[in-house]
């Protein structure tokens, strides 16, 4: 058990920086999620943290013990951390069993403690029947099981996870974050889980950090995320909606107001008076006759229960509402906003 | 070094990278650095006079010769009859191409020696299997392999394997698209080959030509079997005179020459890397179908021509070899009244020096192999993990041992160990000499498999081990080792194979004693016993191919890339 500080981590790839100045911390038994668009630099921090690769600057504190620094690095074999593969990297030449019981004969224990903490493990996971057979002879899901054992059975203090069920179809994916969060609840090690899959770190994940271009960009709970999205890219990036900009904010009494497309409407926002855009969410756009927004819809998506309108309006902006009556390609309605989230982007 | 600190999370593993690759620099560049030196130098001071006056010789402008024009012609042989097996192979749909491949590997794996040995047997008046058919010609007509046309044959066909898999390799990337592409647009069998197949080929079969030409100019077996007699001394002989008559006196002067024969070698090496890199490039990625043309009612009589090349070049002569070895005296026919076991009891049981030479050949390869084992795999897996400038320097010249001609290497060796530094002692007549060079010289032969299982490693594998708290050696004993062990297994039986049958670097570096079996049929054949070195030949013969169908067995299991034959 143990939480993770990471001070001005930056990784440099042959000139081009892959991580910029990061400074976070992950607390004891969090469960967090790195969530980002592809090559934001995800698996990047995951190798750092490992100690797989070299930081080109900062530090990392797993616990109480510096394990990278500007002069000194602990190499991944004395860390104590779990990793698992998007690959798997289940050793091929060794049986289930062998591959799980191989960290404890590194370890150097005796054969019974051995024998009974695999067996302890491959019970956990599911896998006491498949115990023999080869690592080629299990499906896609058996065998991330098999990583998950054979991490487990040492006892890490932090799990690092890279893009795990990356390879699994969606029903597999499914069982197996369950089987996830049932591995972290049991064990209440810190993990930490790369994804580029939102649903499934809103999902599981206690705090989700969105990652682009090397940076953090907001490091929050699911819920502050999409209600409360610190800037443009968060905002874009987690769940759906239309970022647009406004005007002539002003305070009132306790509530922030402002002009979002031609409509003078109240906001909310962290910055008083800072903003310059709102996130228009689906739940943030009501369907009314009298909606002073005119807008035509252009696209329906049928969501099951639930249709997701896609319509321009008056002014060319593309938003999105959601509705449970059926409205026609190129019906024309009217839209109220009603307190979108507001924040400052330059 | 700043990349190796960037990579990798192990200062261990750098360190054991620099161990491992000093060694390995210094048994494979020492030698060939040591004689730069002594060919750019007299008694220690810097000097081109020694070259100058050894280059103005007429001796030496005659070999060279020589040496060009066998190496030259014997390339265009055997770049006419390897092509003409890849194209065919390659993009038609010849049955049986798994059988024909193999059987156009074994002349690249039977030693130059005993081809030029088997092939004597079955020309000129006194062959054995002329005179059993009776179509031998009159006793004191001359053998016509001896002569600068016999070599050129000859090493036209031992070398054509090379460019028979170079140039299927590079035929083999071609996607079938680009060919259906070219016939959709109207082109027509041959316009289709000679417009579109040839230009996408031309960068491999240059490569292939250029390393032939520097094999076939380093060859020193069939020029020494066939034009010592015929007085036609090529560089590769005329260094093997010298050093026999006279010993180490002319240790500088030979060095001059071996240098001579390197250089051509280099601009050799040089063409083959410049055409390798032009290869594919346009081709990245493909991995669609290879080519199956068919070749309709033709497929049937150019089978049937193939496998008459094929029952010519290599079946043939071993008959020959067969002929002469059960035959109680050199030049009596072949009956069943006259057919006899001596030759083969002799060598086989009853010969010291032969059995000596068993001993030596079998210890000298399996050594090798062992050794090399132990020390590319390790590199090669480092070197993978941690590219530094100086692992790329030598990942780009560890090939110059294997690839500089025999006699290049053995005078290199002989410079570097006759005075070990600051001792009196001399490895010069050893069996410790003909090791080391054997080390320098098969290091590529077992490095490049390791290398090629290596890269397609998962590097997950080892990390996944690092990070349940596997140390180095931990990881390279159990999981590095045995997910690349069908590999090493195969790049040690090639060395096994190649260095048991060595004749060039031994040939220089024998001494009484330390006899390999190359050197044995050269100097039973030399003695005039041919029916003896026959039967040695044909042991040999039957050696290779088992070894061979050993490696064809298991080839399934290798990774691509690791049987020389199965690209
Ligand atoms: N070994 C390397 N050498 C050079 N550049 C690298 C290396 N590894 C990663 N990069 C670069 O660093 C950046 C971040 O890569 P990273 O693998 O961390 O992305 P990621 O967020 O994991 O993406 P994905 O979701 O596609 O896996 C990318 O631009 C990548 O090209
Ligand atoms: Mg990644």
């Amino acid at each position: 058990m143990a939480d993770i500080n990471i001070t001005s981590l930056g990784k440099v790839f042959a000139g081009t920086p892959a991580l910029q100045d990061i400074t976070t911390r992950f607390e004891d038994g969090e469960f967090i999620a790195l969530l980002g668009p592809s090559g934001c630099g995800k698996t990047t921090l995951l190798r750092l943290l490992a100690g797989f690769d070299m930081p080109s600057s900062g530090t990392i504190r797993i616990g109480a013990r510096d394990v990278a620094t500007a002069t000194n690095m602990v190499p991944p074999e004395e860390r104590n951390i779990g990793f698992v593969f998007q690959s798997y990297a289940l050793w091929p030449h060794m049986s289930v069993r062998r591959n799980v019981s191989y960290p404890l004969e590194i370890r150097k224990l005796t054969k019974p403690e051995i024998a009974a903490q695999t067996d302890a493990a491959l019970a956990a996971t599911g896998l006491t029947e498949y115990a023999d057979r080869m690592p080629s002879d299990l499906s896609g899901g058996q065998r991330q099981r098999v990583a998950l054992a054979r991490c487990l059975v040492s006892a890490p203090d932090a799990v690092l996870l890279d893009e795990p069920l990356a390879n699994l179809d969606v029903a597999l994916r499914a069982s197996m974050q369950a089987v996830f969060t049932d591995f972290h609840k049991r064990t209440g090690a810190t993990m930490v889980y790369v994804t580029h899959d939102q649903a499934e770190a809103m999902a599981m994940a206690d705090r989700i950090a969105v990652m682009n271009q090397g940076l953090i960009q907001q490091f929050d709970t699911p819920q502050t995320l999409y209600e409360r999205p610190k800037n443009r890219f968060v905002a874009e990036f987690v769940g759906r909606g239309t970022v647009v900009p406004v005007k002539a904010v002003e305070q009132g009494e306790n509530q922030l107001h402002a002009h979002v497309l031609g409509a003078r409407i109240a906001v909310e926002s962290e910055a008083q008076s800072q903003v310059s855009h709102v996130c228009l969410r689906p739940e943030n756009l009501a369907i009314s006759e009298t909606g002073d927004l005119r807008a035509k819809v252009a696209r329906v998506t049928y969501l099951g229960g639930k249709y997701l309108l896609e319509t321009v309006s008056s002014c060319g902006t593309r938003l999105l509402a959601e509705t449970r009556a059926k409205f026609d390609v190129g019906a024309q309605l009217g839209l109220t906003i009603t307190t979108p989230w507001a924040f400052s982007e330059d | 070094m700043q990349s190796a600190l960037q990579k990798g999370g192990s200062r261990s593993e750098s360190r054991l990278l620099s161990v491992i690759l000093i060694l390995a620099l210094c048994l494979t560049l020492a030698p060939v650095l040591r004689l730069f030196i002594e060919g750019v130098t007299d008694q220690g001071v810097p000097s081109l006079s020694l070259a100058k006056s050894v280059l103005a010789q007429g001796s030496t402008l005659n070999a060279l010769k020589h040496s060009l024009i066998t190496a030259g012609l014997g390339t265009l042989v055997s770049v006419v009859l390897g092509a003409a097996f890849a194209f065919l192979v390659a993009l038609t749909d010849l049955r049986a191409k798994a059988a024909l491949v193999f059987c156009l590997m074994i002349p690249m794996m039977i030693p130059p020696q005993i081809t030029a040995l088997s092939w004597t047997q079955i020309m000129g008046p006194s062959s054995v299997l002329l005179k059993t058919l009776g179509i031998a010609p009159p006793l004191g007509a001359p053998q016509p392999l001896y002569s600068p046309e016999g070599i050129i044959l000859l090493l036209g066909i031992q070398h054509m394997s090379i460019i028979f898999l170079t140039l299927r390799a590079g035929l083999r990337a071609i996607p079938q698209e680009v060919v259906e592409a070219a016939r959709i647009s109207g082109a027509r069998g041959f316009r289709t080959w000679w417009q579109v197949v040839m230009p996408l080929t031309l960068p491999s079969l240059a490569a292939g030509t250029a390393i032939t030409f520097v094999t076939a100019l380093g060859n020193f077996g069939i020029p020494a079997m066939l034009g010592i007699p015929a007085g036609y001394v090529t560089l590769p002989t005329l260094v093997y005179q010298k050093l026999a008559g006279m010993g180490t006196t002319v240790l500088a002067e030979v060095s001059v020459l071996a240098m001579l024969i390197g250089a051509v070698a280099i601009v050799g090496i040089l063409l083959q890397r410049f055409f390798q890199g032009r290869q594919n490039v346009y081709l990245v990625g493909s991995t669609s179908r290879p080519l199956a043309i068919p070749l309709g009612s033709a497929r049937l009589p150019v089978e049937i021509l193939l496998w008459a090349v094929v029952f010519v070049i290599l079946v043939l002569p071993m008959f020959g070899l067969l002929a002469t070895s059960l035959v109680p005296a050199y030049g009596v026919p072949l009956r069943f009244d006259t057919m006899t076991f001596v030759s083969w009891g002799e060598v086989l049981f009853r010969q010291p020096v032969t059995a000596r030479a068993f001993a030596n050949s079998f210890s000298l390869a399996l050594g090798a192999a062992v050794v090399l084992m132990i020390i590319c795999l390790p590199l090669a897996w480092l070197m993978e993990r941690h590219p530094t400038r100086l692992s790329r320097l030598f990942d780009s010249l560890l090939d110059l041992p294997y690839a500089l001609p025999g006699v290049v290497l053995s005078i290199a060796m002989i410079l570097l160990l006759i005075k070990l530094p600051f001792t009196d002692a001399t490895l010069y007549g050893t069996i410790w000499i003909i090791f080391l060079a054997y080390l320098a010289r098969f290091f590529a032969v077992m490095f490049r498999p390791v290398q090629a299982s290596l890269k397609q490693l998962d590097p997950a594998m080892a990390e996944a081990a690092q990070s349940v708290g596997a140390g180095l050696f931990q990881r390279l004993r159990d999981v590095i080792l045995p997910l690349s062990a069908p590999a090493a297994a195969a790049g040690a039986i090639l060395v096994f194979l190649t260095a048991f049958n060595e004749l060039t670097v031994s040939a220089l570096l024998w001494s009484s004693g330390t006899e390999t079996l190359g050197v044995v049929i050269f100097n039973l054949d030399d003695s005039g016993e041919t029916a003896m070195a026959s039967a040695l030949a044909m042991t040999i013969v039957f050696v290779v191919m088992a070894l061979m169908t050993l490696i064809q067995l298991f080839s399934r299991r290798f990774p691509k890339g690791v049987v020389p034959w199965q690209t």
